[in-house]
C-alpha cells in the first residue's frame, strides 16, 4: 500500500513536465525543479536535525559552499558535472568536518548559535571573494555539462536530473536511517549520555552524520546554482538556514519525506500568496502580497499547534499513534 | 586476595570549595559483590561517575584489570568491560525493549558504521537482546516501548542495558530505587544470579539487600571511605553505626 503510493507519486512526478508542456505552462516545470532542489537541501538538514537531533542553524553554509564550488568550476572552464558536482559535495563535507568537530562538542542553544556563527563567517568569506563577484555574485556563462546527450539548459531535462538525484538521495537516507548507523544516530538523539554509557563514542557518529548532511546539502547547492545560472552570497545568508529549518519543521522532523513535504509546502505557499490574489484575504489584510512571510508564519503556527509531526505526520496518523 | 579487578587509588574530586571525593581508595576483587553505602550526599554517585568515566577526577588513579584507565573516555571503559547503571532511569524511552538492549549489544559486536543493511534484519542482535531481556525478567515485554513500562520494569531494563554490554564489572547505582518490596526481592535475586559471571560495585540504600548480597561493604561518609569490611565487620563497627547505620542494622 505504502509502496504503491510511493510509485504512484513518482509516476506523477515523471509525467509532470509532459503535462505542463501539453497545457503550455512550462513555467511550472522550472518552479517544480526549484522545489525538488530545496527538497534535497531540506532532506539533508533533516538527517541531522530530525534523525540526529542536532539543531544546526548553519545549513546554508554547506548549500552555499556547494553552489560556489560548482559555479567556480564552471567559471574556471571545467563545466563537467562529473567533476564539479562531486567537488561541490567534497568541499562542504570538509567544511562540515571542521565546523562539526568544534560545534558538536556543545549542546542545545550553544550548538544553534555556534553553527550560526560559523555559517555567517563563510557568508562573509564569499562576500569578500572579489575574484568571484564578491557581494555582486557570479553569473554563470553556461550550465554544467553532463554528457550522454543531456542538456541541462533544457528545463525538462534539468527537472528529470534533479528528480533522479532526489529519489536516489531519499533512497540512500531511507537505507541509512534503518541501518546500524542510523539507529545509533537516532538513539543519540534520544539519550546521548546513555549511548556513551553503553559504549558508543557519540561525537564520532554525530560528526559523520554532520559531514554526510553537509555533502548532500552541497549537492543541492550545486543544483541551485545551475538552475539560477547565478550564485551570490545571499544563498549563504542565515535567513536561508532558517528557511531550510522551517521546511523541515513544516514537513516533518525526522520523517523520510519531511524535507520534500516542507519544500513543497513552504515554496508552494510563498508562490500562491505572492502571485494569486485572494479577494477574501485582501479584504482582511490588503498588503498581504507584500508580506507573504506573514502567511508562512501563520502556517508555522498552525503546524506547531495542530500538527507537531509536520505534514508527513498527517499521513502517518493511525499508524503509530 | 587475588589481583583486584578494580583498584581506586587516592581519588579526589572538588566542586569549588566542596570536597565530593576525598582520597577514596577502594578495591573490587574478581567475582565480588562490593557494596558502597553511605548517607545521602556522601558522594556515592559522584564516585560512580568518576569510575565510569563521565566525570574526570582531580587527583588519583583508577586501575581496571591492571590497566590505568584514569584518562580513558567512558565509551572506552565500557569496551574494556566496565559499565554502569543509573540511579535515575536512563533508557531510550521511544525505543522498544528489544531495540534498547540490541543497541547495547550492537556496541560490542561489529562496526556500527554500517549504512546500508537494515539493522532489523540482524537476528543475532535481536536474539541476544531477547536473552538479556529474559535474564532481567522482561522476556515478555520485548515489543513494548521502554517509556511505557512500569517503573520497576524500567529499573530492570536499566540494569539490563548495563548487563548487555558484557561487562566484567557492573557499577549499579541504586538499582532498587523506588521499587516496592516484592520488586526489590526480584532485583536481589537477579543480582544474586549475576554473581557467577560478573563483579558488581553496588550502591544501595536498601540495607536488607546490601547485607544479603555483599561480600564486602565500604562505607562512604563526606566523600571519604570510613570503613571497609565483611557485612559482619561493618555491622559491628561502632563508627559506622554512629555515622550511618543507626537503628537500621538488621539484627
Amino acid at each position: 500500500m505504502r509502496r504503491a503510493l510511493t510509485v504512484g507519486v513518482l509516476l506523477l512526478a515523471i509525467a509532470f513536465p509532459l503535462a505542463m508542456q501539453a497545457i503550455d505552462q512550462t513555467y511550472y516545470v522550472t518552479m517544480a525543479s526549484r522545489i525538488l532542489v530545496y527538497a534535497l537541501a531540506a532532506t539533508s538538514l533533516n538527517l541531522i536535525l530530525g534523525y540526529g537531533g542536532m539543531i544546526s542553524f548553519g545549513h546554508a553554509a554547506f548549500v552555499g559552499a556547494g553552489a560556489y564550488t560548482a559555479s567556480i568550476m564552471i567559471a574556471e572552464g571545467m563545466p563537467s558535472a562529473w567533476i564539479g558536482w562531486p567537488l561541490a559535495m567534497a568541499v562542504p563535507a570538509l567544511l562540515a568536518l571542521a565546523i562539526g568537530a568544534i560545534s558538536l562538542r556543545t549542546r542545545g542553544v550553544y550548538f544553534i548559535m555556534i553553527t550560526l556563527a560559523f555559517a555567517q563567517m563563510i557568508y562573509y568569506l564569499t562576500v569578500s571573494m572579489k575574484a568571484y563577484g564578491g557581494d555582486e555574485g557570479l553569473t554563470l556563462t553556461q550550465r554544467a555539462t553532463l554528457g550522454f546527450g543531456l542538456d541541462l539548459k533544457d528545463d525538462a531535462t534539468f527537472y528529470y536530473v534533479v528528480l533522479a538525484i532526489l529519489v536516489a538521495a531519499l533512497f540512500l537516507v531511507s537505507r541509512l536511517v534503518n541501518a546500524r548507523f542510523g539507529r545509533v544516530v537516532q538513539a543519540i538523539r534520544e539519550n546521548e549520555s546513555r549511548m556513551e554509557a553503553i559504549g558508543y563514542p557519540t561525537l564520532r557518529y554525530k560528526l559523520i552524520a554532520f559531514v554526510l548532511a553537509g555533502a548532500l546539502g552541497g549537492l543541492a547547492g550545486a543544483l541551485l546554482a545551475n538552475q539560477n545560472s547565478y550564485v551570490n552570497p545571499g544563498i549563504l545568508h542565515w535567513t536561508e538556514s532558517g528557511k531550510l529549518m522551517i521546511m523541515v519543521i513544516l514537513g516533518g522532523v525526522g520523517h523520510l519525506y519531511g524535507g520534500v513535504f516542507g519544500a513543497i509546502g513552504l515554496l508552494g505557499l510563498e508562490e500562491v500568496l505572492a502571485n494569486h490574489k485572494f479577494a477574501w484575504l485582501a479584504a482582511l489584510y490588503p498588503d498581504y502580497q507584500q508580506h507573504s512571510l506573514l502567511g508562512v508564519g501563520v502556517a508555522m503556527l498552525a503546524v506547531v499547534l495542530y500538527a507537531p509531526q509536520g505534514i508527513a505526520g498527517l499521513f502517518r496518523r493511525g499508524k503509530d499513534g | 586476595m587475588a589481583e583486584a579487578l578494580l583498584r581506586v587509588d587516592g581519588l579526589e574530586k572538588h566542586f569549588g570549595g566542596i570536597v565530593a571525593t576525598d582520597g577514596v581508595t577502594l578495591e573490587v576483587a574478581p567475582g565480588e559483590i562490593h557494596a558502597l553505602i553511605g548517607p545521602n550526599g556522601a558522594g556515592k554517585t559522584t564516585l560512580i561517575a568518576q569510575l565510569s568515566g563521565s566525570l574526570a577526577p582531580d587527583a588519583g588513579r583508577i586501575l581496571f584489570g591492571g590497566a590505568d584507565i584514569t584518562a580513558m573516555p567512558q565509551h572506552g571503559r565500557v569496551r574494556a568491560g566496565l559499565a554502569r547503571s543509573y540511579q535515575i532511569t536512563s533508557i531510550f524511552r521511544r525505543f522498544s525493549v528489544r531495540d534498547n538492549l540490541s543497541l547495547a549489544v550492537q556496541a560490542r559486536s561489529g562496526s556500527s558504521l554500517a549504512f546500508w543493511r537494515p539493522v532489523a534484519a540482524e537476528t543475532a542482535l535481536a536474539e541476544e537482546a531477547g536473552r538479556i531481556a529474559a535474564q532481567v525478567g522482561l522476556g515478555d515485554r520485548l515489543d513494548a516501548a521502554a517509556g511505557s513500562l512500569a517503573h520497576a520494569e524500567q529499573r530492570c531494563l536499566e540494569v539490563g542495558l548495563a548487563l548487555a554490554t558484557n561487562a566484567r564489572l557492573l557499577l549499579l547505582d541504586e538499582p532498587m530505587a523506588g521499587m516496592g518490596p516484592d520488586e526489590s526481592q526480584r532485583m536481589i535475586g537477579l543480582i544474586e544470579r549475576l554473581r557467577a559471571t560478573v563483579s558488581v560495585l553496588l550502591v544501595e540504600h536498601d540495607m536488607d539487600a546490601v547485607f544479603r548480597l555483599a561480600d564486602r561493604i565500604s562505607v562512604l561518609v563526606n566523600g571519604a571511605i570510613v570503613a571497609t569490611g565483611t557485612p559482619a565487620e561493618i555491622r559491628a563497627d561502632a563508627d559506622v553505626r554512629r555515622a550511618y547505620l543507626g537503628d537500621e542494622v538488621p539484627t
